[in-house]
């Protein structure tokens, strides 16, 4: 088949068309344009190359939220990189209305890429799949629980909306949230606009939320819409957010207005009908201005949580109070990637502890020497002026949250000894056998046991240290060693299969008992339907007893182990998010 | 001499077993000969999962997510096969849309054009063609069919106004199939049966047409 034998690394290899055309870079050369060389550079730009394991999990994660056909189209482009639409409907074998739908789909979450081709601006339109962007719908319930604790409830729905449809304006998002509030509240009571648009804005004001990034002119359906500003002839890469001036600038409509309660009595009856139709067909002037979920923003709150809660197990609860003020004092003037936040001084510290921490100068003076002190390095001193000047150091922060992970991995599944060998490898880099045997004081045949075990798992690699040129074995030195870097990859490739397992392990209890559930649904709605008529509770007991008890008993223990299954899948994201955030974290370096 | 040694004790090999660490007189583990399997039973428990109220919450958040998902215009499903005969049951169970609209209106100026396609209007409405697909076969088609229409009505005496809706939905686009769909619904409503006991029936009996010979009791 025709995609097993394409390259990822060879983009212009892959000629898809029968008619094709000169080849691209003459195009380049000869086009006179800016956009068109955007264009071109877009189908050029490397893609991140995909483990079999990620595109197995990105293949999960699709089917349970948009279904088989958008799983199966989403699949093919992460695997096969930019294609045209032709190509997806052909090779996928699927109509080309449903090619169309789904790409719609894919594109409305940010999943989908597209721009016009490798040949130049007459070529048809190229769509790329983003997996990383499919690995994050693992993360929407942390993402939205990090928001109600931040925002309270408004939060909370507002950035649920947002994250289930992909992108939306403003307007849309206030009424949504105002609604699925009011239906909440008791009688009488409905959610005004004002306080969603005043949380709504304190997300965008902390970049949590931010606004879609322009499309690229040539290939939309309306090319005369897009003003000529966001136009960057000087940039070689697509726009991304960030780029965008008023990435965070909130539009300037006011809403006025409360939100609809839903009667059961159906729609057409409603007092304010008249009104909800006329509301629907004015625009609120922020049409086209599209706001997506900023996930860059909640990784940092995320890392730094992370690197809050080490210090209070390390140290204790004030020091990560210090540390905690100077990483919200440094929020706005870090950027995502940088390895340490700006110099902090002591007293611009003092000033800005929170009020009920108040502990004199000199004992800051004593922790923050303390912090600096400890091996795991989180705060480090660079200046003397106002009184010493602080940084926290992320990304050793996040070293060390990685080493700990590691090692905490080795001891669960290895016992305590193998991770006292591990931990030795990782701080004495390269040990013969015998220095492993001694140094970790384990008898040589147990240690030499464990250290095999660990080989075999790829935890601990072999290197060789010739004496002679002709590598002869009794007079090589054989090395054990451990790299954190490789080691951490290895382990974020097990997380994504441990995800993938738990998925489909669950698919299949759900599959197994779809009978059972089907029943219990039945039964519960005709219990319901029974209820809500007002029936007596002879018939009620009568109905619920047509589920017998051990299929009772069966059902508890089905959703016991789905309740199980889920939560260890948001725990094991917890771990794949620290290691992807160091190995981010290394590369930037 | 070459072999020497071979089935006696452990074979020669290139480099030392001493510096990996096999002494003399250790035994090997015995060699394996079928793969690991499936489901290796484990030396070493897991760590409990964690609990407390926010991993219950995020639990339910998870959960909810999943189901709203599935009552999202963005969940697609493929249209249902169709079987070789068209079954009466098929009005009253329609349920995954079987032509090629899209159930949710995205902002077409921020998607490539060959990607537009019809939006189904929730309440059967006359949905807002936005693309008119240029289909030459299927004017050639739309003409025959035209045509046989004519034949048959010439043929037949009475014409039922059910008869002439069905093969206009078959031969025109999706523009006026919603508005016939709203004009048949409103015709089988007064309907004495109640739909949702509604039985094909097709599964009942179907053994009993063999065996025929068999006098039954």
């Amino acid at each position: 088949m025709r995609g097993n034998r394409r390259s990822l690394r060879h983009l212009s290899q892959n000629s898809t068309n029968s008619d094709v055309g000169p080849p691209t870079h003459q195009r380049v050369r000869s086009a006179g344009s800016p956009s068109c060389i955007i264009q071109t550079l877009w189908a050029k730009k490397p893609i991140k190359k995909m483990t079999a394991q990620e595109v197995r999990l990105c293949g999960l994660l699709l089917q349970e939220h948009f279904g088989e056909v958008v799983e199966r189209i989403g699949t093919h482009l992460l695997r096969g990189g930019a294609q045209n639409l032709r190509t997806i409907a052909n090779e996928t074998n699927t109509p080309l209305d449903l090619v169309k739908k789904s790409l719609c789909v894919l594109v409305q979450h940010g999943v989908c890429d597209f721009g016009s081709g490798r040949r130049g601006p007459g070529s048809p339109v190229e769509y790329r799949g983003n997996c990383e962007r499919v690995l994050r719908i693992l993360r929407y319930p942390r993402y939205i629980y990090t928001a109600k604790t931040l925002y309270g409830d408004t939060g909370e729905l507002i950035v649920e909306e947002v994250l289930q449809r992909g992108h939306m304006t403003m307007s849309n998002t206030v009424k949504t949230v105002a609604d699925r509030l009011t239906h909440n509240m008791e009688e009488g009571r409905s959610m005004e606009y004002s306080e969603v648009v005043s949380s709504f804005s304190k997300l965008v004001e902390t970049h949590f939320l931010q606004r879609c990034p322009p499309v690229a002119e040539t290939a939309t359906a309306a090319p005369s819409a897009t003003p000529a500003t966001h136009r960057t002839p000087a940039s070689v890469t697509p726009p991304t957010a960030e780029s965008n001036p008023d990435c965070y600038k909130l539009p300037p409509v006011t809403l006025t207005g409360r939100g609809k309660r839903r009667r059961s009595s159906d729609d057409g009856e409603e007092p304010g009908g008249v009104k909800k139709a006329k509301m629907d067909s004015e625009s609120c002037g922020d049409e086209g201005i599209y706001w997506q979920v900023n996930f860059e923003r909640f990784h940092q709150h995320f890392r730094d949580q992370a690197i809050i809660s080490a210090v209070a197990s390390k140290l204790d609860q004030t020091s990560s109070e210090i540390v905690r003020t100077m990483l919200r004092m440094s929020e706005v003037t870090t950027t995502p990637t940088a390895a340490y936040t700006q110099p902090l001084s002591a007293n611009e510290i003092f000033r800005s502890l929170p009020p009920n921490y108040s502990i004199s100068r000199p004992i800051l003076d004593q922790y923050l020497s303390l912090l600096v002190d400890d091996p795991m390095e989180f705060v480090g001193k660079s200046g003397d002026s106002g009184g010493g000047m602080y940084v926290v150091n992320l990304h050793r922060a996040l070293a060390n949250l990685a080493r700990a992970t590691l090692e905490s991995v080795v001891q669960e599944r290895f016992g305590s000894r193998s991770a006292r060998i591990f931990r030795l490898l990782l701080r004495k880099r390269h040990l013969e056998q015998k220095q492993v045997e001694d140094f970790a004081m384990i008898p040589a045949k147990e240690a030499k046991d464990m250290l095999y075990t660990l080989l075999s798992e790829n935890l601990v690699q072999l290197q060789e240290i010739p004496k002679t040129p002709d590598h002869a074995p009794s007079r090589t030195f054989y090395l054990y060693t451990v790299n954190q870097l490789p080691t951490a990859r290895l382990l974020l490739q097990h997380c994504y299969k441990t995800v993938a397992n738990l998925i489909e392990r669950r698919l299949f209890e759900t599959k197994e008992n779809k009978r059972l559930l089907e029943k219990s649904q039945r039964i519960e709605a005709i219990l319901a339907s029974l209820q809500a008529s007002g029936a007596e509770p002879e018939q009620l007991t009568e109905v619920e007893e047509m589920i017998t008890a051990p299929e009772r008993q069966q059902l508890e223990a089905l959703r016991h182990h789905i309740n199980k299954l889920d939560s260890t899948e948001n725990q094991v994201d917890e771990t794949i998010f620290l290691l992807e955030s160091y190995i981010i974290s290394t590369k930037s370096k | 001499m070459a072999g020497r040694g071979r089935g006696r004790g452990r074979g020669q090999m290139t480099f030392n077993l001493e510096d990996v660490g096999i002494g003399r007189g250790d035994s090997l583990p015995p060699t394996t000969f079928k793969p690991s399997p499936l489901f290796p039973a484990m030396s070493v428990q897991p760590v409990p999962l964690q609990t407390g109220e926010e991993v219950e919450y995020m639990l339910a958040l998870k959960q909810e997510l999943r189901a709203a998902t599935k009552n999202l215009p963005f969940y697609i499903r493929r249209a249902a096969n169709k079987r070789d005969v068209d079954r009466y049951s098929d009005k009253y169970q329609s349920g995954e849309p079987k032509d090629s609209t899209i159930e949710w209106s995205p902002d077409w100026s921020r998607l490539p054009k060959e990607l537009c396609i019809k939006v189904r209007k929730p309440q059967g409405k006359k949905p807002i063609p936005q693309v008119k697909r240029l289909k030459k076969p299927l004017v050639g088609k739309e003409e025959i069919l035209m045509k046989l229409e004519t034949l048959e009505k010439k043929e037949e005496a009475v014409n039922s106004e059910e008869e002439e809706d069905d093969e206009k939905k078959k031969t025109n686009q999706e523009e006026e199939q919603a508005e016939e769909e709203d004009y048949e619904e409103d015709f089988e409503e007064d309907t004495d049966y109640i739909m949702s006991y509604f039985d094909n029936g097709e599964e009942f009996g179907g053994d009993s047409d063999e065996n025929m010979d068999e006098a039954t009791y």
